[in-house]
């Protein structure tokens, strides 16, 4: 639903719908946890990630990710190398050219390097496996709701014009297809209801277990399969066919099945393989050097200073920090169509907000009582009261608080009173009530309250008039910003509620904080440029959309884009899917209608737009984690130079020995440290690339600085502590 | 002795600063010069220029109009330097038949000459032959001083087209190669070699067609003294930082650089372009702080790379101090009239700015300050590097940096508003690395082979040492030599050879697909969540991305070449 046509309801004093995503969003939405989606790392899951690391050892699945290939390779050459060994040992006993003793330690070095070049491989596996087991699991639940259903299909018609009905397979339901849904069936497939209105349990795919209401015609007419009506029937066309329904797409989706890389993924890949090519060469052309100086290194010793000097860190996480990232999408009720759209969310530098449930509350409420001349405050209160008393709509609630708070005034028994009340209608475009003297029948008061033009035509009608001041008084409340709902009572005006936009508790700090980002947030509206204007700076926001058309709105987008920016913004109208279509980050509203769905790049099961706002977070921190990462991985290479390049030769260069900053024990312990370390930094990485490096608002140069001192600065010194720590560790053991 | 050192200290120090001090100020002059004709500004030369200009566009069919993309504009440069290869490769071949051959030389061999001709026309002037010996007047007027323009105009094109692609908008074409080369040539180039070459002469560079003259010495004897047009061809060896001297001695040499003050001027010469090409950027992307940023981080690598080599010059060799020869112990390949100072201000400026002139045998360098001049090939030619290859050539690692290090801010990389993406990627991974691998391919190749170990005149980490110089100095398009290395064979005739080819062309063309695809794109306007690239952070993160790459890359090589020799050396005190 557009804002304009929200606000014209809200002109007209039409009730919110149960199903209005606007209604009921307290103005912090802090992700509640919701049953099917706050998965745990369960033991199981553990288990099952500890499985599939070994699965993906496989050399084709393997190739996806370059770096680790490589390391595969090179596990396998010294794999193959230490059976040699082991086989002429077991076979014509010891090599000739060692003794007994250092050949035992030879291959107890080998044998280990080969251990952990393997487990270097099942850690950055491990990691990938972890990252996917959240998404598995959530899939599994999801698959479990899609039991078969039998879906009452629509064949034709009775002759007594109730429609003729075949029961079939829901997953033979064929998009066009029209079926009846009835209380307590399961809705079978996706869908636009034709006909009816109904109340609907989402809880399946938004975990949300207050019904929600689903109507023909409008902005909430989709349904979603899987879906169960409590009450009332539908007539629904099918909108998707079977294996393409939106079920069936966030089962892809969270599982990951579907996953592809995205751009900047695939940039950092291509650097990622540009520095394995280089180190390999770097290292592959040592051994002709070493051959040149005179001395030669063994083949396990070089394949492991490649392993430290390829990027492994960044290599092995890389596809984690990716699931990790979608996954916290979804834990928020999002389903993001692509990682693309996750990644275009970071680099959004414009948010289009609609006013409306976003910026302000969804509900105006009543600030004001304006008599008409003639009448006094009180009396307009009183008559206000009344007319609002039964009405159980926020802004309804709300004139009878004010009229509490301003003068006292308390309920009344309405039923005592002979009330009856009179509910908005779309004929009418009033609400009120009828108060009846006790005995006599017939009713003496009716009071009415609604929009000027509506109350006009109603006080006209009874012989009234409308008096010029309320005219004015309309006139000036609307141009404040605000929403003048007329009370009258018979023929007579008695003044005007002022109804007003009450911007949510927090936004503003928020608005400021997404400039502090380097993000423009534009509020867009359907009320005129004063209006506009008033709550626009009342919010904070730096601009606005008054008098927003979905025309408008495609414009505006253009417009951004046009300059270079990145825009993102939230929708739920059909009206509003080709500016969803057109925004770089489209967010959809789940309530919203198929057409809107379809178009944005992500749909918000809570349908929140709020929401927006943790979407871009959400998305900085999947490029800050791989940037830290990647730049991590780098700045631990010079700490491994320092433990292997001595390693290698300074038999025959003693003088390489003073490159030994870290004093390692032996050759043999420093190589080991540096391999052992490079594996085990995977897996200690791993909470960070799930959880993600942290965002904070503080602008890009402060955030550089602070990211460049701990994974820049902190990589280079890390390393050269830990495989200390290690190469202490192993001369304590014995190992090396 | 004492006092007198610590006097020779500070005067080196003075002049260090002295030479930062002239140059930084002669780079927004120069740079803004250099903006306003590359922008097509009026110019005080215009009046006399643009007829010229005109003229030869009539010459040639060039249309001046003509914006090409990047594809067109990589297949003029790609031919008019395949051109300009076969001209100097097919002079040297026939200068035997050719007037201007005073001293009567013959046909230049193939293999020399094909090295030759790669070497001038990659800007590397990597020289495998003497020229007082080898190359007539002709050869050397028309072949090699030539070339000394033309590549290093084609250096600053294609620093100018990479800086289109960033500035320009969703367009296609990144400019005319045509008109970047003339405008660098008759604009930039001939002017300054013009006032720099009469400076030179002034201070006693020859200048003549006359044959080589036999002069009696003060002992009686005879000595033929090798002459030529010097003075014309010095200016543009350093301005283009071409680097290959009339002579073998190159500025080492009296007729090449006879005083203190053309010693001070070649240096500066050197630098001059490659500074001011940072400022050009910065005016033309609109914000002169870029160009500043990426000065800073070349002085920032330059000013390590001279402290280290000094302090190790001037600790000299333990071995020499303890047969109680006086300091400076390191004078060995070295003029006496330049000094330790002056000698390693100069091997820093030319490796560094990849141009190759020597005042000093780099052979003889400690083991650390040769590790310098090495380093500083291998790095990539980036700390002010060749004239707009060093532009190009560091502007690729910016690209690098702000990829690597701009995720860190929670957006997509981009460069002054240019998303970085896998395209741009892909053809700067291949830039940045490919030099390195061309070094380590080569050298290793040279290390286990036959033809490559026996050209090798010192055994062991200094052999290895002089193999990697080579391949470094090729395809870095150096061309400083190492010396203690027999270049002249077959083998590394074509091996360093190709190696400069690929060195040069293998980066110009990546450097040309970034700016063809960077030209299409929109730019995304600054605020405070982008990356920024000024500032002494970035200065300071770009330095290190240079080094930490270069480092990586090429420690395990080093360390069995100068590093051992250095430890070596200190350990055996």
């Amino acid at each position: 639903m557009t804002d304009e046509s929200l606000d014209q309801r809200k002109q007209n004093g039409l009730p919110e719908e149960p199903g209005n995503p606007y209604a009921s969003h307290e103005p912090h939405p802090k992700v509640r946890s919701k049953t099917p989606r706050a998965h745990r790392f369960t033991p199981a899951m553990i288990k099952q990630a500890c499985k599939d690391s070994f699965k993906k050892l496989d050399p084709r699945y393997l190739l996806h990710n370059p770096v680790m290939f490589v390391v595969e390779v090179g596990a396998i050459l010294t794999t193959a190398l230490l059976l040699r060994d082991l086989w002429v040992a077991l076979a014509g006993g010891v090599a000739p050219s060692l003794g007994a003793g250092a050949w035992r330690t030879s291959l107890l070095f080998d044998a280990q390097i080969t251990v952990w070049l393997w487990f270097t491989v099942l850690f950055a596996n491990f990691a990938e496996s972890v990252a996917e087991g959240r998404g598995k699991a959530q899939a599994e639940a999801l698959r479990r709701t899609r039991t078969e259903t039998v879906a009452k299909k629509i064949v034709g018609q009775n002759p007594d014009g109730s429609p003729r009905i075949e029961r079939v397979a829901a997953s033979s339901l064929r998009a066009g297809d029209l079926v009846w849904v009835e209380t307590g069936d399961i809705i079978p497939s996706d869908g636009e209801i034709v006909e009816g209105i109904a109340s609907v349990d989402e809880s399946a795919i938004t975990g949300e277990s207050a019904p929600v209401i689903r109507e023909a015609g409008g902005d909430r007419s989709a349904v979603t399969g899987g879906t169960r009506v409590l009450s009332d029937q539908i007539k629904v066309r099918i909108a998707s066919n079977p294996g393409d329904t939106f079920l069936d797409r966030m089962i892809a989706l969270v599982e990951g099945a579907r996953r592809q890389k995205t751009p900047n993924e695939i940039a950092l890949t291509v650097l990622l393989i540009g520095l394995t090519f280089v180190f390999l060469l770097a290292v592959a052309t040592l051994e002709p050097f070493a051959l040149y100086s005179g001395t030669v290194a063994s083949l396990p010793v070089l394949v492991s200073l490649l392993v430290c000097l390829i990027p492994t860190t960044i290599g092995g996480l890389l596809s984690a920090i990716g699931i990790a990232g979608m996954d916290r999408l979804v834990r928020r009720n999002i389903l993001a169509m692509s990682g693309r759209a996750v990644e275009a969310a970071g680099d959004v530098d414009v948010l289009l907000l609609d006013k409306t449930g976003t910026i302000t509350l969804g509900n105006r409420m009543a600030t004001r009582f304006i008599p008409a001349p003639g009448t006094t405050p009180e009396q307009l209160a009183d008559a206000a009261q009344l007319a609002s008393l039964a009405d159980e709509t926020p802004e309804g609630r709300s004139i009878v608080v004010l009229a509490k708070t301003e003068f006292g005034l308390r309920g009344r028994d309405l039923k005592q009173m002979g009330a009856t009340f009179i509910p908005f209608s779309a004929q009418t475009r009033m609400s009120g009530v009828n108060l009846v003297q006790s005995g006599q029948g017939s009713t003496v008061r009716e009071i009415r309250k609604g929009a000027a033009e509506a109350i006009e035509e109603y006080v006209r009608s009874k012989g009234g008039d409308f008096p010029p001041e309320v005219r004015a008084t309309v006139d000036e409340v609307a141009r404040g910003g605000g929403t003048p709902l007329v009370v009258a009572e018979g023929a007579r005006v008695l003044g005007v509620i002022h109804l007003k936009d009450v911007v949510k508790g927090g936004i503003k700090e928020r608005f400021a904080q997404l400039r502090r980002m380097g993000i423009k947030t534009v509020m867009v509206t359907g009320d005129n440029p004063l209006t506009a204007a008033a709550i626009a700076a009342e919010a904070g926001v730096d601009d606005f959309l008054a008098e927003a058309r979905p025309e408008t709105k495609l414009k505006l987008i253009r417009q951004y884009q046009a300059e270079g920016r990145l825009v993102a913004m939230t929708g739920d109208g059909t009206n509003d899917a080709p500016a969803l279509a057109q925004a770089d980050v489209g967010v959809a509203m789940n309530s919203g209608t198929q057409a809107a769905k379809e178009a944005g790049n992500m749909v918000d099961l809570d349908s929140n737009p709020t929401k927006l706002i943790e979407v871009v977070e959400i998305g900085k921190q999947l490029l800050m984690t791989r940037g830290s990462l990647t730049t991590f991985s780098i700045a631990n290479d010079v700490a491994k130079y320092f433990a292997i390049i001595p390693a290698l030769f300074s038999t025959t260069f003693p003088a390489l020995g003073r490159l030994n900053v870290m004093a390692l024990s032996s050759p043999q312990s420093a190589i080991l440290s540096a391999v052992i370390f490079n594996a085990l930094i995977i897996i200690a990485l791993i909470p960070l690339a799930l959880r993600g490096v942290g965002y904070r608002a503080v602008g890009a140069a402060a955030l550089l600085r602070r990211n460049l001192l701990v994974y820049g600065v902190g990589g280079v010194i890390a390393p050269f502590i830990g495989i200390k720590l290690i190469d202490m560790l192993l001369s304590v053991l014995h190992l090396a | 002795m004492g006092a007198l050192a610590s006097n020779q200290l500070s005067w080196d120090v003075l002049q260090f600063a002295a030479f930062l001090v002239v140059l930084l100020a002669a780079t927004p002059i120069l740079g803004g010069y250099m903006a306003r004709v590359f922008s097509g500004h009026k110019t005080l030369l215009d009046p006399v220029l643009r007829p010229v200009e005109r003229l030869l566009y009539r010459l040639a069919g060039v249309d001046e109009k003509e914006d090409m993309d990047w594809k067109r504009y990589a297949a003029a440069l790609l031919v008019f330097n395949g051109l300009g290869m076969l001209a100097v490769y097919l002079l040297q071949r026939v200068q035997g038949v050719l007037p201007l051959n005073p001293q009567g030389f013959g046909a230049v061999p193939r293999s020399l000459a094909f090295n030759t001709a790669a070497s001038f026309v990659t800007n590397t002037n990597w020289q495998a032959y003497s020229g007082e010996t080898t190359m007539s007047y002709l050869t050397q007027m028309m072949g090699l001083a030539v070339q000394n323009f033309l590549s290093a105009a084609t250096g600053i094109a294609v620093a100018l087209a990479l800086i289109r692609g960033l500035v320009r908008r969703s367009a296609r074409g990144i400019g005319n190669f045509w008109v970047d080369l003339t405008r660098s040539v008759l604009w930039v180039l001939l002017p300054l070699s013009l006032v720099l070459a009469l400076v030179l002469v002034s201070q006693g560079v020859v200048q003549t067609l006359s044959p080589y003259r036999t002069v009696q010495t003060l002992e009686g004897g005879s000595q033929t003294l090798a002459l030529g047009p010097v003075a014309s061809q010095e200016a543009i060896k350093e301005l283009g930082t071409n680097g290959g001297g009339f002579f073998n001695a190159n500025s080492a040499h009296p007729f090449e650089n006879p005083t203190p003050l053309t010693n001070f001027l070649e240096m500066l010469a050197i630098f001059l372009i490659p500074a001011a090409l940072t400022y050009t950027f910065g005016n033309m992307v609109g914000d002169t702080r870029q160009g500043w940023t990426l000065l800073f981080a070349m002085l920032l690598l330059f000013g390590v790379t001279l402290a280290v080599a000094y302090t190790s010059e001037r600790a000299g060799t333990p071995q020499l101090a303890a047969l109680g020869v006086a300091a400076p112990t390191a004078m060995e390949g070295k003029e006496v009239r330049f000094g330790i100072g002056n000698s390693i201000l100069f091997a820093d400026v030319t490796t560094s700015a990849s141009c190759g002139a020597v005042n000093a045998m780099h052979d003889s360098l400690t083991p650390l300050a040769g590790l310098v001049t090495l380093l500083n090939m291998m790095l990539g030619e980036v700390v002010f590097g060749g004239v707009g290859a060093g532009l190009y050539g560091i502007l690729l690692f910016a690209l690098l940096t702000v990829f690597i290090v701009g995720l860190m801010v929670g957006r997509t990389p981009e460069y002054l508003g240019k998303k970085i993406e896998p395209y741009e990627m892909k053809m700067a991974t291949v830039g940045v690395l490919l030099p390195a691998v061309l070094i380590l391919l080569g050298s290793a190749i040279a290390a286990v082979s036959k033809a490559g170990v026996s050209s090798l005149l010192n055994p062991g980490p200094h052999g290895l040492t002089e193999i990697l110089y080579a391949f470094s100095s090729g395809s870095g398009n150096n061309g400083s030599a190492f010396a203690g290395l027999n270049a002249n064979t077959l083998f590394y005739n074509l091996g360093i050879g190709l190696a400069m080819l690929g060195g040069r062309f293998g980066v110009i063309l990546p450097v040309l697909a970034i700016a063809g695809s960077l030209a299409g794109k929109k730019a995304a306007p600054a605020g405070p969540g982008t990356f920024p690239t000024t500032g002494w952070l970035f200065t300071t993160v770009l330095a290190g991305v240079i080094v930490v790459l270069g480092a990586l890359t090429f420690f395990p090589a080093l360390s069995l070449g100068p590093i051992v020799e250095h430890l070596t050396m200190w350990a055996g005190r």
